[in-house]
């Protein structure tokens, strides 16, 4: 089962330019969140500060509290190498490890953080393709096949069993249909759907129409600020926030 | 700002610990702090170890030499004897050795290198390219061994019997070409490493002719040059630094160059101005003469030619790295995908 | 309107053809020498090699015939392996180090010496190792010869490491620690292994360059006429025994010589090509 996140005074910057300002919000365990907005609003950056990705990068720092279960993932003597184990992500672009092969791939994590029973991990492995919807279409040759093998949509799918191998609370997902073609994208829509059984899944999207058809919660972003976090009918339908209407109804961004 | 927030509440949400399988063993983070730490502490100390090195290098010329930097001063770079038996030292026959082969390996090996490399980057057909290229990369894996013996046995009495008797008669008159044809000598130093810079110039060179960007030779394509005014205006001009860079670069390769010039040179102390005559140089003096080296005087001013050598080949390298650099920076270095 | 149509020059015509006519020979003149060595290597090289110079050691009183180059193979393939010991690991550390650590002076430094140390006259390493070990032992050693290889091996590693490793997208970096992979792991398991192909080529080429290397061993493995494996003791080496034999008056000796030669550079050659290989395999290389 998935967990909620209690996101509270959030802030992020890239060197001196700050790119989250005081966000707060609660993300609803085993729903899809869906987080909107025009490039550059800070929408990326906010789903990486979730996992601790956001520090990552040169010169970049967050601040505040990010409530999973039990754990604050800012909180003191918290490891960033735990918190990405729980709280698992997918990302723009498909990134298989190029070297290693299917079943390599998705046992990655796993086998990386010293997990070693081999039964188990077949169990694993198995599980978290047929959770993406990638077992039947690579059972064959799980081992034969190199990951860069695949075509974009299935890496995409290898990405989120990888993810889910980990078993995570929480899966964030940064654009994951964005580099992929229609029939690709539907079938990772239909995925995010049966994931919201077991997962939290938090989604970052500039396609409104995706967001709407994935999400019961909808977040919109702008500057670096949340705008309007609400029900995913509410926001597209009846928005409180003028800013908003004006980015659903397509007057900027 | 009006944030709204959802109806349900957080807290009742929260799923119990344990509820599904945890599979991944939760090493303390302690732990895993400490592998990270302790593995960049590995890789920045193999780092380290590079200055570490070079500083080393440095240190262990200095101390063996300075007995004769005592001794000597400046001295040792004016003195033109090398007299080991009464222990007196000077370096200039190696120094003029050194300068002179490397000059005469750079007067030919230049223009070949430019041709080669402007052949396989601007002229030669795609099919050809990965050949030549191929081609020339083996010259450089040859060891300088096997260039010094290839001399000995074919070169030396090629130049005895045709090329020296030839130089001779046609330039004679200018006193570079004059006196008994011994075979070894400068000249075939020269020749032999000039066959050796001809892979390191050429390959740095079309390295600097590709990072010329694409847009110079159109733009000059365009105004209805031909192609090989379009490889003088658009590509050498704005790779010219960096030709030179690879030039110097070769040069830095040829002064400290020990085992095919010592096998050909000849070994005398000598300066002589023709080409013919047998020379000595500084790399030469060491390879022959260290390992006999008897007294501290004489085994010390033989470091101190290494250092001179390395200092040299430092300050060589370094334009020659500056120069190079400013012609290829442009050229993009991580993929980001 | 008058008839003129663009003409180009002749002169300019001329020229065009001229230089391509240089650079063409340039190219011929280069391979020449390429091919008069090989030929000559291969001709004089087969007719000499048999079965006791792999076998064999020197005979015993200079010039006389039989004997071959056993203590010196085996002497090479000991001071190479203590060299890639060196070499191998400080050079693929330092390269991971600018590539995936460095932030700042330092790497630039590292970067820089690594340029300058590649440029050092292999002479003068041999003198520093000459300091740093034979001076102290007190005697020659197939282990300072082996030291002295693996300095010679660290910064073409080093830099084909680095160069290697930032071709690995950044994205790769960035799943691995998505999945809460420490970044040591990561690195090492899969940036690592991602760059394999091109990391070994770079080591390949390190070893095939230092293969041939004789200077730094002149006064360091010293050379060795008897069988000898011990790191402590002078010891024989395929290139110094070339330049001792091709140096000498005898013509056996030259012969021996031009085999040794032979072997040696089908080894390199050997290295270059499997390099090729390797290299042309690319990033897939690590599949199963």
């Amino acid at each position: 089962m998935g967990v909620g996140i209690k996101v509270e005074n959030l802030n992020a910057w890239f060197g001196k330019h700050q790119a989250l300002h005081g966000i707060n919000m609660d993300i609803l365990p085993n729903h899809a969140t869906a987080i909107i907005g025009p490039s550059g609003c800070g929408k990326s950056t906010f789903v990486r500060c979730l996992n601790r990705m956001h520090e990552t990068n040169p010169d970049a720092r967050a601040e505040g509290k990010v409530q999973v279960k039990d754990m604050n993932i800012y909180g003191e003597g918290v490891a960033p190498v735990d918190v990405r184990r729980r709280i698992g992500m997918v990302f723009q672009k498909p990134n298989p490890f190029p070297s290693m092969s299917i079943y390599d791939n998705v046992a990655a994590g796993l086998k990386l953080n010293g997990f070693r029973n081999r039964k188990k991990l077949d169990e694993i492995v198995e599980k978290s393709l047929r959770s993406s919807a990638l077992w039947d279409e690579v059972k064959d040759d799980l081992k034969k096949k190199s990951g860069a093998s695949l075509s974009g949509g299935q890496q995409q799918r290898l990405c989120i069993a990888r993810a889910l191998a980990v078993e995570p609370d929480v899966l964030l997902m940064d654009e994951p249909a964005s580099a992929l073609d229609p029939i690709s994208t539907s079938k990772i829509e239909d995925l995010i759907f049966e994931l919201k059984e077991n997962y939290t899944v938090v989604i970052v999207t500039h396609n409104m129409q995706q967001a709407a058809r994935v999400a019961e919660f909808t977040a919109f972003f702008l500057l670096g600020k949340l705008i309007e976090f609400d029900k995913t009918e509410k926001i597209f339908t009846t928005p409180t926030d003028k800013r908003t209407e004006d980015y659903i109804t397509g007057r900027f961004g | 700002m009006s944030v709204a927030q959802p109806q349900q509440p957080m807290g009742s949400a929260l799923n119990p610990v344990g509820e599904h399988l945890r599979v991944v063993p939760r090493r303390s983070s302690v732990v895993s702090r400490f592998a990270d730490f302790s593995f960049q502490g590995l890789v920045w100390l193999s780092a380290a170890c590079v200055l570490a090195i070079v500083a080393f290098i440095l240190m262990q010329l200095i101390k063996g030499s300075s007995l004769s930097l005592h001794q000597f001063g400046w001295k040792f770079f004016t003195g033109s004897d090398w007299d080991p038996v009464n222990g007196n030292f000077g370096s200039v026959p190696f120094v003029y050795g050194t300068l002179v082969s490397s000059l005469v390996a750079l007067v030919i090996a230049v223009p070949l290198s430019l041709g080669v490399a402007i052949f396989i980057t601007e002229m030669c057909p795609r099919s050809l390219r990965g050949i030549l290229s191929y081609l020339t990369e083996l010259l450089a894996a040859i060891p300088s061994v096997i260039y010094g013996m290839w001399a000995i046995f074919v070169l030396i009495p090629l130049l005895r019997r045709y090329i020296g008797p030839a130089l001779a008669k046609t330039f004679g008159w200018t006193g570079l070409f004059t006196g008994p044809i011994y075979g070894g000598g400068m000249l075939t130093a020269g020749i032999i490493l000039a066959i050796m810079l001809v892979p390191i110039i050429s390959s740095i060179t079309r390295e600097v002719l590709t990072a010329v960007p694409h847009q110079q030779r159109e733009a000059a394509l365009a105004l209805g040059a031909t192609r090989w005014e379009m490889i003088r205006v658009g590509v050498l001009r704005n790779a010219r630094a960096g030709i030179f860079g690879a030039i110097i670069l070769g040069l830095g390769r040829a002064l400290g160059e020990t085992m095919a010039v010592t096998m050909v040179i000849g070994n005398r102390p000598k300066i002589t101005k023709s080409l013919f005559a047998p020379a000595y140089t500084m790399a030469s003096v060491i390879a022959n003469e260290f390992s006999e080296a008897t007294d501290d005087l004489y085994l010390s001013s033989l470091i101190e030619i290494g250092l001179a050598l390395f200092i040299v080949t430092i300050i060589v390298n370094i334009l020659a790295q500056f120069l190079i650099w400013s012609v290829t920076r442009g050229t993009p270095r991580r993929a980001n995908v | 309107m008058s008839e003129a149509t663009p003409q180009i020059q002749w002169h300019r015509r001329v020229a065009d053809k001229l230089a391509t006519a240089l650079a063409v020979i340039c190219v011929l003149l280069v391979i020449l020498p390429l091919a008069a060595v090989f030929i000559y290597l291969v001709i004089r090289g087969v007719g000499s090699l048999n079965l006791a110079f792999f076998t064999h050691i020197p005979s015993g009183s200079p010039g006389e015939p039989g004997g071959g180059m056993a203590n010196a193979i085996i002497g090479s393939v000991v001071i190479l392996l203590i060299g890639s010991v060196i070499g191998v690991p400080l050079g693929v550390g330092s390269g991971i180090y600018l590539s995936e650590y460095s932030r700042g002076q330092f790497g630039k430094v590292v970067r820089f010496t690594a340029d300058v140390l590649n440029g050092v006259p292999s002479i003068v390493i041999g003198i520093a190792v000459y300091g740093l070990l034979v001076l102290r032992q007190k005697h020659f050693s197939a282990l300072a010869g082996g030291v002295a290889l693996g300095i010679m091996m660290i910064p073409t590693i080093t830099r084909s490491t680095e160069e290697m490793l930032r071709l690995v997208p950044n994205s790769i970096r960035e799943a691995a620690l998505g999945l809460g992979i420490p970044q040591w792991r990561s690195t090492l398991s899969i940036t690592l292994r991602t760059a394999m192909s091109g990391v070994i080529t770079g080591v390949m080429l390190a070893f095939a360059r230092v293969s041939g290397e004789t200077a730094p061993l002149l006064f360091t493995a010293l050379g060795n006429s008897y069988w000898s494996t011990k790191l402590n003791q002078p010891i024989a080496a395929l290139p110094l025994q070339i330049y001792v034999y091709a140096l000498s008056p005898y013509d056996e000796w030259h012969r021996l010589a031009w085999a040794g030669a032979l072997v040696l550079i089908v080894i390199i050659v050997a290295t270059s090509a499997s390099v090729r290989w390797v290299a042309s395999r690319g990033f897939a290389g690590g599949a199963q």
